[in-house]
């Protein structure tokens, strides 16, 4: 479990249009690394190329390395969905399955992959997933109820227990909070503080406070301007980052002068 | 009425109160009614004197009722609510006006057809009947095997074709197809039916029927129906669902089948049963295919089959001697047909009822 990512020289376009450029990147095992920028500059396209969700994007395409733990992700042999299924993705919007329960959302993973597991088994998986991800207690008397039934924040931890259950060695998060209220905030990063004993996390968020919050690392985006493609400007200790940044442009970025 | 006179006149800008083109006075909730009533009591009074007929006294009624809604309206409550009531009338004269081939077309058919609605219509052939009697039990039969064998030649091709539009064609081809699915939407029932029968003319040589032509021309009806309907329904799946069963390392073909069709079913079904109603009252094409037999034929690879639309054509053109029977026969195939389409359209609102994703809040 946990493993680390080494980002080299990554170029990442939409058809011919250069989005990214130029990331340069080591992400630690068992810590959570966030993303920071403006819109636009490239965070979540960066994240999705993580777990080769970029290409799933009618011409997304990507140039460069990255190695997990010694392996290319994107060497030829290496098949999309043998990545995905080693690095889970949450997205930005809860998005249980609403043709499924509770139960059958979690069991997502090995269900659709049609997996054999017992039936025993595979009640302690959704059990162990529904509690790592907090929710077990509110959830376990009505697993056969459909998962779009309940609140927005308990569908955001449903979906972070369906990502888990597969059991990945990373999970890349998308701006998980930030269709949520305070306290569904709260409680989703209590999760994460609990979840990078076990995974690998990167997260992408707008909220600067969240990423000083609950992160170990952090990298800041930004584009020179409309059309040009987005770039890691500077990746550092959160401490670092939010007390004492390297470049000029974090600083503005982070003090609210930016623009 | 008494408001009348207690309505205030507007005078312009320094009159407080209601509104300019506005009075104080409301109507009660039956004076709109109660126009309609008075006149329809006065175009009665006229009836002889002008010797009107039914519609024309409906419509009399009609114009001068909301006429009287109007003015009435207009004189108590003011110019605003005046117009809202005429236009309310006029929509609802509109709607009247839809309805009533509708309803005289329904009360035609079951009125005519509801005589030879029994048993025996729905057991018996036609085979050995000259007159009284017969049924329309090989026509039923016929309509009900050719229609099931359409549904399996276009069903699986049609749903295909929608998955392939939505999840996997891109740019020029996609186009393509889709401008040829509009196309083949239009096309004339009788040139499916003469594809049908050119192309098995081809390999079986002139004159040639058999119920898979049938199936065949229906398909080509059937088929840009069903490519349509799908093609929308999965559409409106939700992007987001996709890509959390791809992040879950779900295989695209697999996230398709048990992601993205489970979640789109219930417009699928409804999509479905409705292209089937669509063609179970084609005529022409199985006219041009089929032909028609006074015997059961059940075998859709053997030669003619009787079904509903042609029998009830048939029926009526050559009715024999005397003709009445024939022709209650006919009035009767028309009413199971179009039974048939209703409870199609209600197995399409059942199946988009049972299957709907559920929210259970």
């Amino acid at each position: 479990m946990a493993k680390r990512i080494d980002v080299s020289d990554l170029n990442i376009y939409y058809g011919d249009f250069l989005a990214v450029e130029g990331v340069n990147v080591s992400i630690e095992p068992r810590s959570i690394t966030a993303l920071i920028g403006p819109s636009g500059c490239g965070k979540s396209t960066f994240l999705r190329s993580i777990n080769r969700m970029h290409e799933v994007i009618p011409g997304g395409r990507v140039e460069g390395k990255i190695v997990m733990d010694g392996q290319d992700l994107y060497a030829s042999d290496v098949d999309p969905v043998d990545v995905r299924r080693q690095i889970g993705m949450v997205f930005q919007r809860p998005n249980p399955f609403p043709t499924m329960s509770i139960y059958e959302n979690v069991a997502a993973g090995i269900r659709l992959n049609s997996k054999k597991m017992k039936k025993s088994d595979l009640d302690d998986l959704v059990e162990r997933s529904l509690r790592g991800a907090n929710l077990w207690n509110e959830v376990k008397d009505r697993l056969d109820r459909p998962g779009a039934g309940l609140s927005g924040g308990q569908q955001q931890r449903l979906c972070i227990a369906r990502a888990i259950a597969v059991e990945p060695d990373v999970l890349l998060m998308d701006e998980p909070a930030s269709a949520l209220d305070p306290i569904s905030t709260l409680a989703i990063e209590d999760l994460m503080a609990d979840l990078k004993e076990r995974f690998t996390i990167v997260i992408v968020t707008h909220n600067m406070q969240q990423a000083a919050r609950v992160s170990e690392q952090t990298g800041f985006f930004n584009l020179n301007g409309v059309g040009q493609p987005g770039r890691l400007i500077e990746f550092n200790p959160t401490e670092k980052i939010f007390s004492n940044p390297d470049q000029k442009a974090t600083e503005d970025y982070i003090s609210g002068r930016f623009g | 009425m008494s408001q009348t006179s207690t309505a205030p006149v507007p005078t312009g800008s320094s009159a407080p109160g209601p509104r300019r083109g506005e009075r104080a006075g409301r109507l009660p909730r039956w004076a709109p009614l109660a126009c309609f009533l008075g006149a329809a009591v006065l175009v009665a009074v006229l009836w002889p004197v002008f010797d009107l007929n039914i519609a024309l006294a409906v419509l009399y009624t009609v114009v001068l009722g909301t006429l009287a809604v109007y003015l009435l309206a207009r004189s108590v409550e003011g110019r605003r609510r005046a117009t809202d009531r005429l236009v309310t009338c006029l929509v609802v004269s509109a709607f009247g006006l839809a309805m009533v081939p509708l309803v005289s077309l329904v009360w035609e058919v079951v009125s005519r057809g509801i005589g030879r609605l029994d048993g025996e219509f729905f057991n018996s052939s036609l085979v050995g009947i000259v007159g009284e009697g017969g049924g329309a039990y090989h026509a039923i039969m016929g309509t009900l095997v050719i229609t099931a064998l359409t549904t399996l030649i276009s069903v699986p091709i049609g749903l295909m074709t929608a998955i392939y539009l939505v999840e996997y064609a891109q740019g020029r081809l996609k186009r393509a197809i889709t401008f040829l699915v509009d196309v083949m939407t239009g096309i004339p029932s009788i040139v499916a039916g003469l594809f049908a029968y050119a192309l098995f003319a081809i390999f079986l040589g002139p004159g040639v029927r058999l119920g898979i032509m049938g199936a065949i021309a229906l398909s080509v009806l059937m088929i840009p129906v069903v490519v349509r309907s799908a093609e929308e329904v999965l559409k409106l799946v939700p992007n987001e669902l996709r890509e959390a069963s791809y992040a879950l390392g779900v295989p695209k073909w697999r996230t398709i089948v048990k992601v993205v069709v489970p979640t789109a079913i219930a417009g699928l079904g409804t999509g479905v049963t409705l292209a089937i109603a669509r063609v179970v009252g084609e005529t022409a094409p199985l006219l041009i295919t089929l032909g028609i037999t006074n015997a059961t034929n059940l075998d859709p690879f053997d030669g003619r089959m009787a079904t509903l639309p042609v029998y009830a054509y048939y029926q009526l053109t050559q009715p024999g001697v005397p003709p009445e029977f024939a022709t209650d026969r006919a009035w009767t195939a028309a009413l199971v047909l179009i039974i048939l389409v209703m409870g199609l359209n209600v197995v399409a609102r059942l199946i988009s009822r049972f299957f709907a994703p559920k929210s259970g809040r």
